[in-house]
């Protein structure tokens, strides 16, 4: 594919939300007015010192940050080859990077006088966070979950009872994220006049992949900060894991215009390419579903397919549309790891680092275990480790154990 | 250009009475049946017939018209034979205007210059398409009425006087308005926040308006129908068609005149309205 490369990585996306031909704004006009709100409020938040201010108030003494970027020895020894970090975001409060975006969409809904909150959930660590800040802040909030998910990740269903969430099992379709969204889009397009929408990650129309990415760019700015000082310098690869891709992007985006930087971000190859899989840009092409246009797994008749894969976070047949766009134009490698895969890297991590990751993570830990042997010593690798697996215990005690 | 829409809105007007508009899925419950139902909506008192385009992930309907499209995908249901669909309807009525609703994927992916020549061609007379705002005109809205077909819009009660001209600049054959906030299927609408709203869209263009979401009988229809140019009825349509099959969700003898009755009796409700004056 030939196309041109543009003067600078991170100028999109243009006025009406479409990085190249990807994003924009599909959905029912019912939601048209409060999209142009929502596009307004962010503005004017951005340009509002007290906005950010406050926000990086809640970010030090709520959510704990920074998150470290500790060096992974024992992982870099056995691997053998490039130096490992990982960047601690199961750390954060609720324990991933979620937080780091529900916290700025909750303060631009109090901005905007919205009382009632609801989001979807995959893994539940965007339900959590959600309904986290909710609690914080005294705000009505309702998860909508896929049925099969409120089954495979019940400590966060139970968490999100236990902060005064009310949790929708959503029994439509696959019964997994991307059911979730609709039925989170069903219930915005009813109670539109009271409610804000929290979307989980850098999808949904613009200015939702915006402004997700934004409030996640603190992953990449903590980092790039925190290499300098101690290896002063760049790192030389970042690799994490991609369902709609908020984490990936947060580290990403403040490296996209450092040319030596080799970006990898991992999709969930499920079963594998050729059966069940969660991998977007590997088994997909561009279409339009969930308010952007982007890369998305369907048949020839263009209905969406059903993903699969052993993380519910990555469960999902779409991608953000800057990952669309960023896979188009050549700046970052998108690879896939397999459930197999990734529950080697699961075990692994837990055994060499005493850091039980989320499912989500393992995923990106597990094209580590590729990636690093074959770079040099002094090659620097950071993995963004989103999420922590307290969540996915139960569910990988009874894999592993159904497995021996 | 003159399409069937407008031709049948004129007729109407000449006559004094509002249309009465149908929804149905194509190919719920299955290919053939589906036609059977849709030849039946004209004698039955439909006057313009709007057919569901199937999708996996319609969001922006209610649980009635999701589990239609699922039926009608398991059928075997794709763009093409929807079009098909319209096509074998064409055979036996060239004047009851169609008009294919759905969402902006199946065409998107079938090619859009590809799908208005072959709908074009197969007797479509109009578009709605919920998951495209005027934002996004230049995807499939400006393309097809450079192909002579209706790209009807959707006005909502959050479309206030502000966004009107934009929702309508590019309207064509009528104005969908969209009686409620909500899905389809969900609460009834209320008559006299219809009757302003109507007014409201009015003020703005010549276009005739049509009121849909949320009627379900014949009560409900002719009050709307009092206040609008048509009304529009899918979900309880759906709901007869459904109740009509067997429990393994296929077709019954009963199924199409299930359908047939319930819209004789929706048209009875419509044309016993009196329009509202001009």
């Amino acid at each position: 594919m030939n196309i041109a490369k543009p003067n600078s990585y991170r100028s999109g996306p243009d006025e009406r939300g479409h990085f190249g031909i990807f994003g924009g704004r599909f959905v029912a006009e019912t939601l048209m007015p409060l999209i142009l709100d929502l596009e307004k409020a962010y503005t004017a938040a951005k340009a509002d010192p007290a906005f950010q201010a406050e926000m990086n108030g809640y970010l030090k003494n709520y959510v704990g940050r920074p998150s470290p970027l500790y060096f992974a020895e024992r992982l870099t020894e056995h691997l053998g080859g490039a130096k490992i970090y990982l960047k601690r975001e199961e750390l954060n409060h609720t324990g991933s990077h979620k937080v780091n975006n529900v916290l700025g969409q909750i303060m631009l809904a109090r901005r905007m006088g919205k009382k009632r909150i609801i989001a979807e959930t995959g893994a539940g660590q965007h339900g959590v966070a959600t309904a986290t800040l909710c609690a914080r802040f005294g705000l009505e909030c309702v998860v909508y979950m896929g049925a099969v998910d409120v089954e495979r990740q019940q400590p966060n269903v139970i968490r999100m009872e236990m902060l005064g969430a009310k949790v929708m099992p959503v029994q439509s379709g696959t019964r997994t994220l991307k059911d979730a969204m609709n039925e989170a889009l069903r219930d915005w397009v009813t109670n539109v006049h009271n409610t804000f929408y929290c979307i989980g990650t850098v999808a949904g129309p613009h200015p939702y992949p915006t402004l997700v990415r934004d409030f996640q760019s603190i992953i990449g700015n903590e980092t790039k900060a925190q290499m300098q000082e101690v290896e002063g310098r760049l790192p030389d690869s970042l690799v994490a894991c991609i369902g709609g891709g908020s984490n990936a992007m947060g580290l990403f985006h403040p490296f996209l215009d450092d040319p030596s930087v080799e970006i990898f971000g991992v999709e969930a190859a499920g079963h594998g390419l050729t059966q069940l899989h969660a991998a977007s840009i590997a088994g997909g092409r561009p279409g339009v579903l969930h308010g952007n246009r982007t890369y998305l797994l369907m048949d020839a008749d263009g209905q969406i397919q059903d993903a699969h894969s052993i993380s519910a976070g990555l469960d999902y047949p779409g991608i953000g549309p800057e990952h669309s766009w960023l896979h188009e134009v050549g700046r970052v490698n998108y690879l896939s790891a397999t459930d197999d895969e990734a529950l080697a890297a699961f075990q692994l991590l837990s055994k060499l680092e005493g850091i039980i990751p989320a499912l989500e993570p393992a995923h990106a830990i597990a094209k580590v275990m590729e990636l690093a042997p074959k770079r040099p010593r002094d090659h620097l690798m950071v993995v963004n480790l989103s999420g922590r697996g307290d969540k996915d215990v139960p569910q990988v005690g009874d894999i592993l154990r159904g497995k021996k | 250009m003159t399409t069937r829409i407008d031709t049948r809105f004129a007729e109407l007007a000449k006559q004094g009475r509002s249309a009465f508009v149908t929804f149905l899925m194509a190919g719920d419950p299955d290919p053939a049946t589906s036609l059977a139902i849709i030849k039946a909506l004209p004698k039955s008192g439909a006057d313009v017939i709007e057919i569901g385009m199937p999708f996996t992930d319609p969001m922006a309907d209610g649980p009635s018209i999701q589990a239609a499209g699922l039926r009608a995908l398991k059928a075997g249901m794709t763009l093409k034979k929807t079009l098909e669909l319209v096509r074998g309807f064409r055979k036996d009525d060239n004047a009851t205007p169609i008009v294919l609703m759905g969402y902006y994927n199946p065409i998107y992916i079938y090619g859009v210059d590809k799908f208005l020549v072959d709908a074009k061609s197969a007797g479509v007379d109009g578009l709605i398409i919920v998951d495209l705002p005027p934002e996004e005109d230049d995807e499939l809205c400006l393309p097809a009425m450079k192909a002579g077909l209706n790209f009807i819009r959707l006005a909502t009660p959050t479309t206030d006087d502000k966004r009107l001209p934009a929702v309508l600049a590019n309207t064509s054959g009528f104005v969908y308005y969209v009686s409620i906030t909500g899905i389809t299927g969900a609460a009834a609408a209320d008559s006299s926040a219809v009757s302003e709203a109507v007014a409201r869209i009015k003020r703005h263009t010549k276009l005739p308006v049509c009121v849909g979401f949320g009627i379900r009988t014949p009560e409900t229809a002719r009050a709307i129908a009092s206040h609008a140019n048509g009304a529009v009825v899918g979900t309880a349509l759906v709901d007869a068609l459904k109740n009509s099959l067997d429990a393994e969700g296929r077709a019954t003898g009963k199924t199409v005149n299930a359908v047939a009755e319930l819209t004789a009796a929706l048209a009875q409700g419509v044309k016993g309205a009196q329009q509202a004056a001009e």
